[in-house]
């Protein structure tokens, strides 16, 4: 199921040139991002939350819902990002994506697993050959707020530690105050330090305040270069709503028309139960379109998802509702 | 045409879980009719009175429902016994004023005369009153110290199983509901309790009682359903860990010999029915309960512990 999509290097001068090349401009200034951005057509707040809630009125049933369950575990980026965390839990982490449901073995992995930059050596290793990635946050997660060389050395950091991908945040401040080069020029050298790992460019969503900010972060992300979108850290809330992925997904799809290249989306934080992801399903399906309804172009942050996913296929499974009780606990109490 | 004509305010019936008055997610509802009285035969036969509309609950309701007392349980288990006690006596007590409510309604559902139903409500309310003198008094007559060849103290407690799907009575809608509630949650079990079918009002009047008592919400779960339709489902769900059959007697198209098969899937504590062999017959409830119906959801927890010199 997973594709290995080992992006090219590329420099941040290279991200600027071509820059250049799509907003017609010589030089790549804040005010030429701002022109652009803001000729972005605006975001019609009540249409936008009215198609949402009409997604999810969907009903999605029987062998649909099975391939549904099945195509969502495969998306999750299994995550764990507290301040608790230690090499056991990481471990644990770890032997939950490699064998998500023990008692049916024909269950899918994870995408992969998403943790602090200084776990991803213990994840790598506890991984082993397992197709399963390792992404790793950077970029002083979940405020974004440290100079470039520290956000620089973090990705670099967890680069060389083997993570297969990084998420970074943005610099909120720096968007929400009209400084849109700033935000551009840090995704470009972040995404230079990547190397081979693919980029997620956390926007924050629940921050941007307005949902025409969310369709301006998600164009300058994908001009800077990130390979994934992301809509939260998980930290603030509101996180990954409806209405916000929606946004997302129609820039990746006017994206690939502009440009020719596939963008991912990853909605993270706030998903629990399979309905909601199964509704997150139907809206890329249907606003994107089939060829994101793959792990290489969309993925789930979460982390209680995965259970309530595994509830659901036990229950379709076997015909009897299933508890908690028969799901690994990838919670382990801290005491 | 009379000024004072006044447009009638029916109640609307809902399901109870998790301390909410929630609508089926199903958006079903069947209708309810009185008990009839007098034979068929008789000069005086009438036809059953439509009393109202009541919510069908769904397989789903009753996952919700299994999902709230799940969530209730560790905090109800982990209340005193002498809390556990206090709040039974106030739902007694909430009961009480309500007398006339649950006397009316019991009437109607059960065809009794409205002195024989007064009797039913005071059995129900004394029958709380006597499980909630139960609450810290169980542990001592089920537990005990055991005698062991060794320099231990060995001792058994009793503690409550979990999560428990009770079928309710039938027949007997306030009487028999009580009687199969109060034992389950008296311990710190949680209860997804299926009321009587065609005599739900009294239960769902209950659920208000409950709901305005002190019992937090999640402890006790409502749901008026076809029997049959749902049972099964409580009955092989894999989060719920005991099965008072007592209500699937007088249901057709349920074999509770089915009902137990699902159970046995995760060795859930199953209460058979009155009766012998397939045959479920509802017992007397007027009579003094048997320990039976706290004991079945109990679970011995045996400790040892190093005796001092």
């Amino acid at each position: 199921m997973s594709t290995s999509t080992d992006t090219a290097v590329v420099t941040a001068a290279e991200q600027t040139s071509r820059a250049r090349e799509i907003l017609g401009v010589s030089r790549l200034t804040n005010q030429a991002l701002t022109r652009w951005l803001h000729g972005l057509p605006g975001v019609d707040q009540v249409g936008c939350e009215a198609r949402a809630a009409g997604l999810g009125t969907r009903s999605i049933k029987t062998t649909a819902k099975a391939w549904a369950i099945d195509t969502a575990i495969s998306m999750i980026d299994l995550t764990t990002l507290e301040g608790a965390d230690t090499d056991g839990k990481v471990r644990g982490l770890v032997t939950k994506a490699l064998s998500p449901d023990p008692s049916d073995p024909s269950t899918p992995h994870p995408a992969a697993v998403c943790v602090y930059g200084d776990k991803v050596a213990v994840a790598k290793q506890a991984l082993g050959t397992s197709e399963v990635k390792v992404a790793a946050v950077a970029t002083a997660f979940p405020s974004g707020r440290a100079s470039m060389p520290v956000k620089l050395a973090d990705t670099q950091d967890a680069v060389s530690a083997g993570a297969d991908e990084i998420d970074m945040v943005i610099d909120r401040g720096a968007f929400l105050s009209g400084d849109y080069l700033t935000v551009f020029d840090q995704i470009a050298a972040v995404k230079e330090v990547c190397g081979p790992a693919r980029l997620k460019v956390i926007m924050e969503t629940g921050e941007l305040v307005t949902y025409d900010n969310v369709r301006r972060a998600s164009w300058l992300s994908m001009l800077a270069g990130g390979d994934f979108i992301k809509t939260s850290t998980g930290k603030v809330s509101p996180a990954a709503t409806l209405p916000v992925t929606l946004i997302m997904l129609e820039a990746v799809r006017d994206w690939l028309e502009l440009t020719g290249e596939q963008i991912g989306v990853k909605p993270a934080g706030g998903i629990r139960t399979s309905k909601d992801a199964i509704t997150f399903l139907v809206a890329v399906n249907e606003v994107a379109g089939e060829q994101w309804l793959t792990n290489t172009y969309f993925r789930f942050g979460a982390s209680s998802l995965l259970n309530d996913l595994l509830l659901q296929r036990q229950r379709m499974a076997t015909g009897a509702y299933s508890g908690a009780d028969y799901i690994a606990d990838d919670s382990p109490s801290l005491y | 045409m009379s000024t004072d004509t006044r447009v009638a305010v029916n109640k609307t019936y809902k399901l109870f879980i998790g301390g909410k008055f929630p609508r089926s997610e199903s958006g079903r509802s069947y209708e309810v009719y009185a008990a009839p009285r007098g034979a068929k035969t008789s000069r005086t036969f009438t036809d059953p009175a439509f009393l109202a509309n009541v919510a069908k609950g769904s397989r789903k309701d009753a996952r919700n429902a299994v999902q709230a007392a799940r969530k209730a349980q560790s905090g109800w288990a982990g209340a005193t016994a002498y809390n556990r006690g206090q709040v039974l006596y106030r739902v007694a007590e909430v009961m009480e004023g309500r007398r006339s409510q649950f006397a009316a309604e019991v009437a109607q559902a059960e065809g009794l005369s409205s002195a024989r139903a007064d009797a039913v409500v005071t059995a129900a309310i004394d029958r709380w009153v006597w499980y909630a003198g139960w609450s810290d008094k169980f542990a001592q007559v089920l537990g005990g110290l055991n005698p062991v060849a060794g320099p231990f103290f060995n001792i058994s407690a009793p503690e409550p199983t979990g999560v428990v799907a009770v079928l309710a009575p039938q027949s007997s809608s306030l009487l028999g509901l009580v009687s199969v509630v109060a034992p389950v949650i008296v311990s710190g079990n949680t209860a997804v309790v299926l009321t009587s079918q065609d005599r739900p009002i009294p239960a769902i009047t209950l659920s208000e009682a409950l709901a305005t008592s002190d019992v937090p919400g999640g402890v006790v779960n409502l749901i008026t359903a076809d029997t049959a339709e749902v049972a099964p489902w409580l009955a092989s769900h894999r989060d719920v860990n005991g099965l008072d059959l007592t209500g699937a007697a007088g249901v057709s198209g349920l074999d509770w010999g089915d009902l137990e098969a699902g159970a046995a899937d995760n060795l859930k504590r199953v209460l058979r029915p009155g009766g012998s062999g397939v045959t479920a017959v509802e017992p007397d409830f007027t009579a003094t309960p048997a320990l039976s119906r706290m004991t079945t959801f109990l679970e011995t927890k045996t400790v040892w512990h190093p005796k001092g010199t």
